[in-house]
């Protein structure tokens, strides 16, 4: 591609130039009227490839889980009206999880807009909440240069989703093409260092603290901050733990790490977040799932440091004593550079008290039980992958059990929809990640309703040959619905039986699939075995677990972090 | 609960308004009034945003404000010392009876007449938005006919500027 020579190109070419310039591998979509000069130009070229989904909603996890998993960024394509609708859940849920993706709609003609055309709706009003920063490009002259600010936008600072809206018009029209090398925005200029006097008064709380903590999110993630945050715990000596979204920020199999926080956190976690007096939180936003009622969290007198590169998370549920904004790396590496060399915090009566914490083995469940307990298998999922696949969710109890059992050593390896909390996410997010990592072990760990949310991206799969494996915990409820009602709604379980299922294997088999059924504790393992040693097809491995069991420990809505509902004794 | 004029720069994009409101619907904050036109660089309007909320909610408002791309810049005004008006048409009977009484309460409130017919006056005024709720409250309910305002504009006072 010559940068310098200019060269007449109708819109649809220049989309697809752009795409190349980008280093676009992908793009999921789903063709209609409104982008057929786009699909038409797709076709005529090899070096970005389309995955053609079967709903849109797949086509934005699909590249929402590309981008998780790979830090590039998850590009989709869809047509104007239902096609943008139907991804407005994806688009949100890559939202919610600040995930960098360019989502490129077609819109009607630009005569036609605003009269109720054909497959109209306005989609840049649509998005607009749900969106890093959107655009319509009413001009082909502007389309270039709309297409590098998405990019740029949608992968700086707190990334997230950029929507372009493109009329069919501007892709037939026709401009002098030139690809711009840099974007300078006045209004958009995201900081990178973080402030040295701040990181200073940081460096001094941290080296006075008893008790400390360190409280990781996704930020970490995002930002490839792990080898640095592994770096700086280890260096400190001081307990850590990992939000959901922040598993594998911090080896999950550290003895420094206290598993997850939150909700279903662990014991450890919750109380040391809560009885620590200095927490370093890194890129993560105290939000209702994790610090429950901040009202109770603030009850402990404690120190806060807050890393995050965007300061409206900071001080947004609770107020921090020392706020650094900068990009996390730069921040961790300032930090390490000031810390290394002073002496060492004496913990051990802190790490005696986590200890004790931990003694109350908050994760046990019965492993003499005769039927399939959700939790075994994920400890068997674990061991069979050796702890090394790449693991998506979708979204309820099976989420948790996943998130607490599989111990997650490597960041981007545990992609789920935390923030939307999007049931039907697992798996054409699972179709992202393959892609992405050719070869690469994928489970899609689900439950038999979120499986039906996106069901279709079977047939996806096939057209593709993506070996994913999906771990079905098939309790016969909406589990986490089931949960709830009965913990807090007197046993009344309001439409969260899930009756007339599919017969799971058929279904998979229907699909050009291979589909097992287990039904017994002794053959979870052996089935995982043999499923996970097949590298060429997809398997979808139907689990039937036992109905009632419940993710434990559980803060019910509202409380605080140490108000934990803990499993009955065993 | 206190009253806040926050003052934006914003690229004069189309969307970019509604993306402004947007934001302030979506996160439940208040907006009194806001008014918004180009500035002397036409590539920029300024628009004043008068809402209220305790001091958390209004640092959110300005960070949200902060992250949108379009916004170049953002400045809660009433953290100092800084100026206020706002612009009242307001159309009230004057018939034969109220004339007199009718020019004379404009004049106290320094307004000006600007048109006349059988039996109204329209009267402009400008003011900050108190003096401008005083002449209200001054006229009789029922000799109101019709009232339009633009809601604050607002601007630091002696060096206190904002431009990029």
């Amino acid at each position: 591609m010559d940068r310098v020579k200019t060269s007449r190109l109708t819109g649809a070419e220049i989309v697809v130039r752009c795409l190349q310039e980008e280093g676009v591998e992908y793009v999921f979509g789903y063709p209609g009227g409104a982008v057929l000069f786009i699909y038409d130009e797709l076709f005529k070229q090899d070096k970005v490839r389309h995955v053609l989904v079967r709903h849109e909603q797949g086509a934005a996890h699909a590249a929402d889980g590309y981008s998780r998993s790979s830090n590039k960024v998850g590009v989709c394509l869809v047509t104007s009206g239902p096609g943008v609708t139907n991804a407005v859940t994806g688009i949100a849920t890559a939202y919610m999880d600040s995930i960098p993706m360019v989502v490129l709609t077609g819109q009607v003609p630009t005569h036609a807009i605003g009269l109720d055309a054909f497959q109209e709706c306005d989609a840049v009003g649509i998005t607009r909440p749900i969106v890093k920063h959107n655009m319509l490009v009413k001009d082909v002259k502007d389309l270039a240069s709309a297409i590098k600010k998405a990019f740029h936008i949608a992968t700086t600072g707190r990334p997230g989703p950029v929507v372009l809206d493109i009329p069919k018009d501007v892709t037939a029209a026709v401009t002098e093409f030139h690809y711009p090398d840099s974007v300078s925005m006045r209004s958009y200029n995201p900081v990178r260092k973080g402030h040295a006097g701040q990181i200073k008064k940081a460096v001094q709380l941290l080296r006075e603290a008893e008790r400390p903590m360190v409280y990781t999110g996704g930020g970490v993630v995002l930002s490839n901050a792990a080898p640095q945050l592994r770096e700086l715990v280890k260096l400190l000596g001081f307990p850590c733990t990992n939000t959901l979204m922040g598993l594998g920020g911090y080896p999950g199999t550290d003895p420094q790490f206290l598993g997850m926080p939150g909700m279903h956190g662990t014991y450890e976690a919750n109380m040391a977040m809560q009885h620590c007096d200095v927490l370093l939180a890194i890129g993560a936003r105290f939000d209702d799932r994790v610090i429950g009622n901040p009202a109770h969290f603030a009850q402990n007198p404690r120190k806060i440091i807050h890393i995050d590169i965007d300061p409206s998370s900071i001080s947004k549920r609770v107020k921090v004593d020392v706020p650094i904004v900068g990009n996390i790396p730069d921040v961790l590496e300032d930090l390490h550079k000031l810390l290394q060399g002073a002496p060492k915090n004496d913990l051990q009566a802190w790490w005696k008290q986590i200890d004790e914490w931990r003694a109350k083995d908050c994760l046990r469940y019965d492993r003499n039980s005769k039927i399939i307990k959700p939790q075994f298998v994920l400890e068997k999922l674990y061991e069979v992958t050796k702890g090394e696949a790449f693991v998506t969710s979708d979204v309820g109890q099976h989420q948790m059990w996943a998130a607490q059992f599989y111990k997650f050593n490597q960041p981007r390896r545990w992609i789920n929809s935390g923030g939307l909390g999007t049931m039907g996410f697992g798996l054409p997010a699972a179709m992202g990640v393959q892609l992405a990592n050719p070869g690469a072990t994928v489970a899609c760990v689900t439950g038999e309703s979120s499986i039906q949310m996106c069901l279709q991206e079977l047939s996806t799969c096939k057209q593709y040959r993506l070996p994913i494996k999906i771990v079905n915990l098939n309790n016969r409820y909406m589990g986490m619905v089931r949960q709830w009602q009965e913990f807090f709604h007197g046993n009344r379980y309001s439409e969260s039986y899930m009756n007339a299922l599919p017969d799971f294997v058929k279904l998979a088999e229907g699909y050009g699939h291979r589909g097992v059924l287990i039904e017994k504790p002794a053959d979870v393992e052996p089935a995982l075995r043999e499923a996970f040693a097949s590298k060429k097809e997809l398997v979808f491995l139907d689990f039937i677990t036992d109905q009632t069991e419940n993710v434990y420990p559980m803060i019910p809505g509202g409380k605080g972090m140490t108000e934990m509902i803990l499993s009955e004794e065993l | 609960m206190t009253r806040h004029i926050i003052s934006v720069l914003v690229e004069n994009e189309a969307g970019a308004l509604s993306r402004i409101s947007g934001l302030f619907s979506a996160r439940g904050y208040n907006i009194e009034t806001l008014t918004v036109a180009p500035t002397e660089d036409a590539s920029m309007s300024r628009m004043t945003i008068v809402t209220s909320g305790s001091e958390d909610v209004i640092e959110q408002i300005t960070k949200q404000l902060n992250k949108l791309i379009e916004v170049v810049k953002v400045i809660d005004l009433s953290e100092a010392e800084h100026i206020e008006r706002e612009l009242m048409l307001i159309k009230v009977r004057a018939g034969q009876k109220e004339r007199e009484d009718m020019k004379r309460m404009a004049d106290i409130f320094r307004g000006r007449v600007i048109d006349v017919s059988d039996n109204t006056y329209t009267i402009e005024l400008t003011g900050d938005t108190r003096k401008l709720d005083a002449f209200i409250q001054a006229l009789e309910p029922g000799s109101i006919l019709e009232t339009v305002r633009t809601g604050a504009s607002g601007i630091g006072r002696g060096n206190r500027v904002l431009r990029v």
